[in-house]
This record gives C-alpha cells, sequence and structure tokens, in this order.
C-alpha cells in the first residue's frame, strides 16, 4: 500500500497543528500553527488522492535507469520557484529602501521583508538547488540509487515545509533576530530533523556505492551538510519561554552570543555558499565542457584548506568589538589565509576548459559558468581585503558590505545554479535540449549586467557613506549627520533596483524556458554560431 | 585552572598542532608519488556515464 503511513502521520501532523491553534500562549503561535494546519491538511487531502491499494510495486521500475530522479525534478522546479520569489522579494526591497512609502505595515515592512528574501535566495532558492544537485551527483558519482527509499522525498517535502513555515514567521513578525536564522525554536528542531534525513540519505548512498573512490564534488557537498548540521544546532541552542509559544531566549548572552552568531554566519556562507556549491562547480563544469577537473589532487588540497581555514574566519564580522583584540586578529589572518584555497579552486575551475575555451564562445551554459568562477574569484578576492581591519574601519555597517555579499550571491552562487539547472533539466525531463539556447544568452547577459550595476554602484555608495561617517571637521565634529549620509544614498538605491529587477528579469526567462523544456517544446531558431561543426558537402 | 583558560590553553598548543599535522599529511598524502595516477582516474568519474 503505497504513501498509505505517509498519509496517516501528516493527517496526525494537522490535527496536532490544530491542537497547537487551541493550546497556543500567544496570538503569534496560534497564527503560525494555523499556517501549519493548513499546509499539513492540503498536504493530506493530495496525498489521499494518491494512495493505491494495490500491492507494493516490486523494486524501483526499471525505466527510471535504477536513478532516484522524480524527486531531483521536483528540487529543480522548486528551485526555480524560489529562485524567482527571492529575487522579486529582492528587488522589492530595494524599491522600498529608495522609497519608504512602500513599506506596507505591518506585515510588508523591511524589517520583515528583508529576512524573507535572505532566506528565500539562500536556503530555498540555493538549499533546493544544493539538494536537488546533490542528490543527483551522488547517485551519478557513486553509481548507486539514493539510499532510503522514500527519505528522499522527506527530505524535498520536509525542507520545503520549513522554508513555509520561516517565510510565513516572518512576516507574522517571529524571528529569533539571529541573522540567516531568524526561525525560532520549533521551527529549527523541524529543520535539525529534516537535516539528519538529509544526511542519513547522502552518507548512505556513499556508503552503498559502487564506485570505489569517493569523487570530489561529494567531499564538498558532505562538508556542507555536516557543517551546516553543526552550526545550525550551535547556534539555535535556545531556552523556549513556552512549548506552545513562539518566543526563546538564547543560551549565550553578550559577546559570546555575538560571536556564536558569526561564527554560524560566516560558515553558513563557508559552507552553504561556498562548500557546496563548489561540489556543483566540480561535477557540472567537467560534464557540460566534457572533460575532467584540470587538477584532481588540486581539489582535493582546495578541500581540506578550505574546511580547516574558513571555519576561523567568523570574528572578522565583529571587528572593532567587545570581542578580545586575539580573536578579532586570529579572524582577519585566516580570511587572509583562505585567498590561497578559494583562488586555487578558481583556477582549477577554469582551468578544466583548457583545450576547450571556444565552448565560451558557443556555448552559453559554460559561459555562465565560466562567469560564476570567475564572481568566485572576486568575490573571495574582496572578502580577505575587507576583513583587514583598517579596510574594514571604512567599509563596515556600509552598503560595500550589500555590494560584496551580492557579487558572491548572485555573481557566483546564482550563475552556478543557473547553469546546472540548465544542465539538468534536459537531462531530467529527457529532452534532446533546452527549449532555447539563446534564451539561456539573454539570460547571461542580463544577469551579469545586473550584478555589475549592482556591485559597482554598491561600491560608491558605500565607499561615500564610510567617508560621510568618518568625516571631521577642524573642531573635532562630525560633519554629517546620519540623516544626511542615508538622504546621499537616494541615486545609488535606485540604481540598485535596477540592477536587480535586470537580475530579475534574466531570471523569468529561465523560469519560461525551463517551463517549455519540461513541456516538450523546442524553439525554433538559428543555432549559436560555431555551436555545431559545420557540415562539409560530401566530395 | 578555570575551565575557558584551560580549553583555550589546549585550543592553542594540542589542538592546534594536531590541525596542522592532520592538514600537512592530507597535503603530503595528496601530492604522494603515484598519487598522480590515482588521481586521473578519480577525475575521469563523473564522465564515465550519461
Amino acid at each position: 500500500m503505497k504513501y498509505l503511513t505517509e498519509t496517516i502521520v501528516l493527517a496526525v501532523g494537522a490535527f496536532l497543528a490544530l491542537l497547537g491553534v487551541a493550546f497556543a500562549k500567544d496570538r503569534l503561535f496560534e497564527a503560525h500553527m494555523w499556517v501549519l494546519f493548513f499546509v499539513l491538511l492540503a498536504g493530506t487531502l493530495v496525498m489521499v488522492r494518491r494512495v493505491s491499494f494495490a500491492p507494493a510495486a516490486a523494486a524501483p521500475s526499471a525505466a527510471d535507469d535504477g536513478y532516484f530522479d522524480e524527486v531531483i525534478k521536483y528540487g529543480v522546479i522548486a528551485t526555480v520557484f524560489w529562485g524567482v520569489v527571492g529575487f522579486l522579494v529582492g528587488v522589492f526591497i530595494a524599491a522600498q529602501l529608495a522609497f519608504p512609502d512602500l513599506n506596507i505595515e505591518p506585515w510588508l515592512n523591511f524589517g520583515r521583508v528583508r529576512p524573507l528574501h535572505t532566506s528565500a535566495v539562500i536556503f530555498a532558492f540555493g538549499g533546493n538547488g544544493l539538494i536537488a544537485t546533490s542528490f543527483y551527483v551522488v547517485q551519478r558519482t557513486s553509481r548507486a540509487r539514493l539510499f532510503g527509499g522514500n527519505l528522499g522525498w522527506f527530505v524535498f517535502w520536509g525542507y520545503n515545509l520549513f522554508i513555509v513555515m520561516a517565510a510565513t514567521g516572518y512576516l507574522l513578525g517571529i524571528t529569533q533576530s539571529r541573522e540567516y536564522a531568524e526561525p525560532e525554536w520549533y521551527v529549527d528542531i523541524w529543520l535539525t530533523i529534516v537535516w539528519v534525513a538529509y544526511l542519513v540519505a547522502f552518507l548512505g548512498t556513499i556508503m552503498t556505492r559502487k564506485e570505489p573512490h569517493i569523487y570530489v564534488a561529494n567531499w564538498f557537498y558532505l562538508g556542507f551538510i555536516v557543517t551546516i548540521a553543526m552550526l545550525h544546532i550551535v547556534n539555535n541552542l535556545a531556552v523556549p519561554a513556552s512549548f506552545l509559544g513562539a518566543k526563546s531566549y538564547s543560551a549565550f548572552s553578550g559577546v559570546q552570543d555575538a560571536l556564536t552568531q558569526w561564527w554560524y554566519g560566516h560558515n553558513a556562507v563557508g559552507f552553504f555558499l561556498t562548500a557546496g556549491f563548489l561540489g556543483m562547480m566540480y561535477y557540472f563544469v567537467p560534464k557540460q565542457v566534457n572533460r575532467p577537473v584540470y587538477s584532481y589532487r588540486l581539489s582535493i588540497i582546495h578541500f581540506w584548506a578550505l574546511i580547516f581555514m574558513y571555519i576561523w574566519a567568523g570574528p572578522h564580522h565583529l571587528h572593532y568589538t567587545a570581542l578580545p583584540d586575539w580573536a578579532q586578529t586570529l579572524g582577519m589572518v585566516f580570511s587572509i589565509m583562505l585567498w590561497m584555497p578559494s583562488w586555487g579552486g578558481m583556477i582549477n575551475g577554469l582551468m578544466t576548459l583548457q583545450g576547450a575555451w571556444d565552448k565560451i564562445r558557443t556555448d552559453p551554459i559554460v559561459r555562465m559558468m565560466v562567469m560564476a568562477i570567475a564572481f568566485y574569484g572576486m568575490a573571495t578576492f574582496e572578502g580577505p581585503m575587507m576583513s583587514i581591519k583598517s579596510v574594514n574601519s571604512l567599509s563596515h555597517y556600509t552598503d560595500w558590505t550589500i555590494g560584496h555579499v551580492h557579487s558572491g550571491a548572485l555573481g557566483w552562487n546564482g550563475l552556478i545554479t543557473f547553469g546546472a539547472i540548465y544542465f539538468l533539466v534536459p537531462k531530467l525531463w529527457k529532452r534532446e535540449r533546452l527549449y532555447s539556447i539563446r534564451m539561456v544568452n539573454w539570460h547571461f547577459w542580463l544577469a551579469t549586467l545586473g550584478i555589475v550595476i549592482y556591485a559597482a554602484v554598491m561600491w560608491v555608495a558605500g565607499i561615500q557613506q564610510g567617508l560621510m561617517w568618518r568625516e571631521y571637521d577642524e573642531q573635532g565634529f562630525l560633519v554629517y549627520s546620519f540623516a544626511e549620509t542615508v538622504a546621499a544614498m537616494f541615486p545609488y538605491y535606485v540604481l540598485r533596483a535596477v540592477g536587480g529587477g535586470l537580475y530579475l528579469t534574466g531570471a523569468l526567462i529561465m523560469a519560461y524556458n525551463v517551463t517549455m523544456t519540461i513541456r516538450g517544446y523546442q524553439r525554433d531558431e538559428a543555432p549559436i554560431p560555431g555551436a555545431a561543426p559545420a557540415l562539409q558537402p560530401a566530395e | 585552572m578555570e575551565t575557558y583558560t584551560a580549553m583555550r590553553h589546549f585550543a592553542d598548543s594540542w589542538g592546534l598542532a594536531a590541525m596542522t599535522l592532520f592538514f600537512l599529511a592530507v597535503v603530503l598524502f595528496t601530492l604522494r608519488p603515484g598519487g598522480r595516477k590515482a588521481a586521473e582516474r578519480a577525475a575521469e568519474i563523473p564522465l564515465k556515464e550519461d
């Protein structure tokens, strides 16, 4: 009997959510439990329609070449969907900063929508992309079916339930105020359960592999999964005020709390946004250019150097604070040392194209991946530079930081994920090619132009802001009031929204292209010049 | 000795030494003679199928 247990568990879950509504200690928890109830109820109804009382089918059908790809298809669609949502929310909050009248009280003011944006792009878009690609890569490079039967489905739906609960919580005003970890304790516990299931599915596949060697992409993915589990648990250690209430209090206080948050925050960058996506790079770049990685041994050293150094870099977010000076210096020194593995990895990724450089001209997907790696190099150059204390005294708290984050996130994470999606969609749905290759080219240029505008504008804005804040007159008074420095940012904020708008437009083109590919259409278009070898007439 | 101080001293002596040695051992193992062949075989894994 297919999915009977799952359906019952969902129904029980919906009932428990209803009990949560009835006995809630505060209004926010009550509202949030209503959300959970309706989501689980909808899930139950969908499942009830799918329950089959036929005897269980023998082993997985041979039609899907033995790999569990159905969940990856859902993952790819979720990645595209959340990407568009996340970028849209980003453009909205960019517009809010330029035009404060757009702060629609209470649900859509900046303070609530900003974490919605960061979580939607990092965890919903990036996270779904990482889960989907890691399931694809680990099966292919282990030559084994995903471990744990339906566990993959639990990971996918469980993770997306986490996202829905996090997102609706932010809009309701539920937050524990920890950056990139805003969801409250009960949502954190749910994510922990889902994450352990993810680890079991991933590690189980590696343990049952038929390929003797564990390919390097899996090392990066595993490093990402294990470290995120550790970071998530430690950072979210908290005591709930009530088991039926939304509020909790951190187990740490003062500067320990600050350091825990940035130990988490920076390593979320290092292991979620770097290690995980490097796993993508080390599989999809060789696949798309059809060449092995430039130096496999360099990729191994890249991995170990990255994980040994990244974990210490967090204190650079707390320069000139109550954090002990030695800890600040430690964070700075390790950040600078990170130049080596980062650039080693970048060179390794780019040199994989050796002997196939023409593909940058003829294959827009390769072009996208190369631009992603280039942005990886640029962002990981800029980051260590900004961690140097004297540079940080100018850049900290300014929009330069936001520009830096976005050149990494839009440039590196975004473009490498788009590249992986364009590779995966025809493969997963067994299509000859994408609906349109030329649209990929449009997406590439819109995204690149959007990032360049965004980053350049934020450099100017950030440095101007930093200089205005530290401008003293000859008597030692500050020259500018804070409000003046805010007013001076207006043109930059408008331009930033334009850059974000271009990036969003590119993503919408991708969504259309992916949809049409899935539906089985092929756009009638001229091929990219040089893409296919020109046919010679027979002599 | 205070727990914090004890852990701190352990971290910046034995802990640091152990991690540095492990890291150096990994790098040396990766660059061992004969490692190139194994690495080249491993690099081909993604290209084997599909």
